[in-house]
């Protein structure tokens, strides 16, 4: 579904991605997971050209991002993505976050539209909550918010930048509930986190980034277990 | 002490005429001034050069020159130029609004600047395409904010309306001036007419407050 050839990113001199080289499934959830300063956000970001990739070759259903007759808005419809900072349009409601961009970018029927914004906030249990404005919420309640809002795009792939980063610990728990429900639907998702235990249970595959390489790409079984390289070890002895 | 009201009594009705004027030119060159400042605005962080340029060049021009002298090069221009009859007051309206232009250009990009970045990449990722982004996404944020700064602007274009007594535009200051000619009394209506003015300042202070809280009702 996805598949990323020799991909590198650099800002002037400092080169942030040296080559990265994989390829995602179908319905596969992938955790992304390294030191900071490893490029793992960088990666994500190029998945949908927030980040504009010095070299190499993505590929996502088929289109190839960096071709010049690739339509950049039909990628980023199809590639949702969530911010560690929710990003929520403060001056919109919530259900108006969930439906702007479908009434506007797909030209959806308005009721319609409503219909799908409202079943996606009680599927992550934020229905009452649709008519308050952001601000009234918690920072779970804007997280899973967030996460509704770009599930009503119906896009292909969910990227996930750091979604716990930013939450009170008591909060981290009701995002990943729903994080852990998405992926139980088959949605293929790339999940860059700290949260191992999370990363342990729901991904298919680990991704450790460091440096700008991708120096381990395997089960999380084996990742945690076993990790092959020293620098995995040095990092999991850190974190767990 | 010489201060004598009562001759100007018969002439206040004519002055406070002129608080329509006023009213008409300050509004008029507003919405002019508010359309010409979101386009430079947006020229200004845009990435196409020409039209940075050309908005750069524009607001340098209109704030580095009076605008007393922006006001009668329009109303001389206009008709020795291209030959068309126009009367004070939609001179002064065009003139005002071209020069309010360029102060709300810079108000409003400072406005956009500060909306925070993951505003626009969020807008991004969901594909929404640049100019509705702007329109709907990050305009409208940019507006709320610099709300005060708009306001305080059309109090001082109210206020700097004056000028236009000098192509004779039938505005509060001239009318005022127009009865000290007739009275031989210049202060009594010019004393009127700065109460006039302090009072529709406040008036004005008082409904921009009133709209400050009506946006914020989000917050």
């Amino acid at each position: 579904m996805i598949k990323i050839e020799d991909l590198h990113k650099s800002y002037g001199k400092n080169e942030v991605l040296k080559g990265i080289s994989t390829e995602i499934k179908e319905k596969e959830v992938i955790a992304i997971i390294g030191p900071s300063g490893s490029g793992k956000s960088t990666f994500l970001r190029c998945l949908n050209l927030l980040e504009e990739p010095t070299s190499g070759k993505i590929t996502i259903a088929g289109d190839v991002l960096m071709d010049k007759g690739t339509n950049i808005m039909k990628i980023r419809e199809e590639v949702g993505m969530v911010f560690q900072h929710f990003h929520l349009f403060p001056h919109k409601t919530v259900l108006e976050n969930l439906t702007y961009a479908p009434i506007n970018v797909k030209g959806m029927d308005k009721a319609a539209a409503i219909k799908k914004a409202e079943d996606l906030l009680t599927k992550v249990g934020l229905f009452e909550k649709r008519n308050e404005y952001p601000n009234r919420l918690s920072g779970g309640q804007k997280q899973r918010v967030a996460i509704a809002r770009a599930l009503a795009m119906d896009p292909k792939v969910m990227l996930f930048d750091e979604p716990t980063s930013a939450l009170d610990p008591e909060m981290v728990k009701e995002v990943l509930a729903v994080m852990k429900n998405l992926a139980d639907t088959g949605m293929t998702m790339l999940i860059v986190t700290h949260e191992m235990g999370f990363a342990r249970e729901v991904a298919d595959r680990i991704l450790f980034l460091d440096g700008g390489k991708l120096i381990e790409d395997t089960s999380p079984e084996q990742f945690f277990a076993a990790p092959s390289t020293q620098r995995a070890k040095d990092f999991l002895e850190k974190v767990l | 002490m010489n201060l004598d009201f009562t001759a100007i009594i018969p002439s206040i009705p004519y002055i406070l005429k002129g608080i329509g004027v006023t009213l008409q030119i300050a509004i008029g060159a507003s919405i002019i001034g508010f359309i010409i400042g979101i386009l430079l605005a947006l020229c200004k962080i845009g990435k196409v050069n020409v039209l940075r340029w050309f908005a750069d060049f524009y607001t340098s021009i209109f704030r580095g020159t009076p605008l007393v002298l922006q006001l009668m090069i329009i109303y001389y221009a206009v008709p020795q130029l291209l030959d068309i009859q126009i009367d004070p007051v939609p001179t002064a309206i065009i003139a005002f609004g071209l020069n309010s232009g360029a102060y709300i250009s810079e108000i409003i990009r400072a406005g956009i600047n500060a909306v925070d970045k993951g505003q626009m990449e969020a807008a991004q990722a969901l594909g929404i395409p640049y100019a509705k982004m702007m329109k709907d996404i990050i305009i409208p944020q940019a507006i709320k904010n610099i709300l005060p700064s708009l306001v305080n602007e059309f109090i001082t274009l109210n206020k700097e309306t004056a000028v236009v007594t000098v192509i004779s535009a039938l505005d509060i200051m001239r009318r005022a001036y127009i009865v000290g000619g007739a009275t031989y009394r210049y202060l009594e209506p010019l004393l009127f007419a700065g109460v006039i003015y302090y009072i529709m300042t406040l008036v004005l202070t008082f409904l921009g407050k009133r709209i400050e809280k009506g946006m914020r009702k989000s917050d």
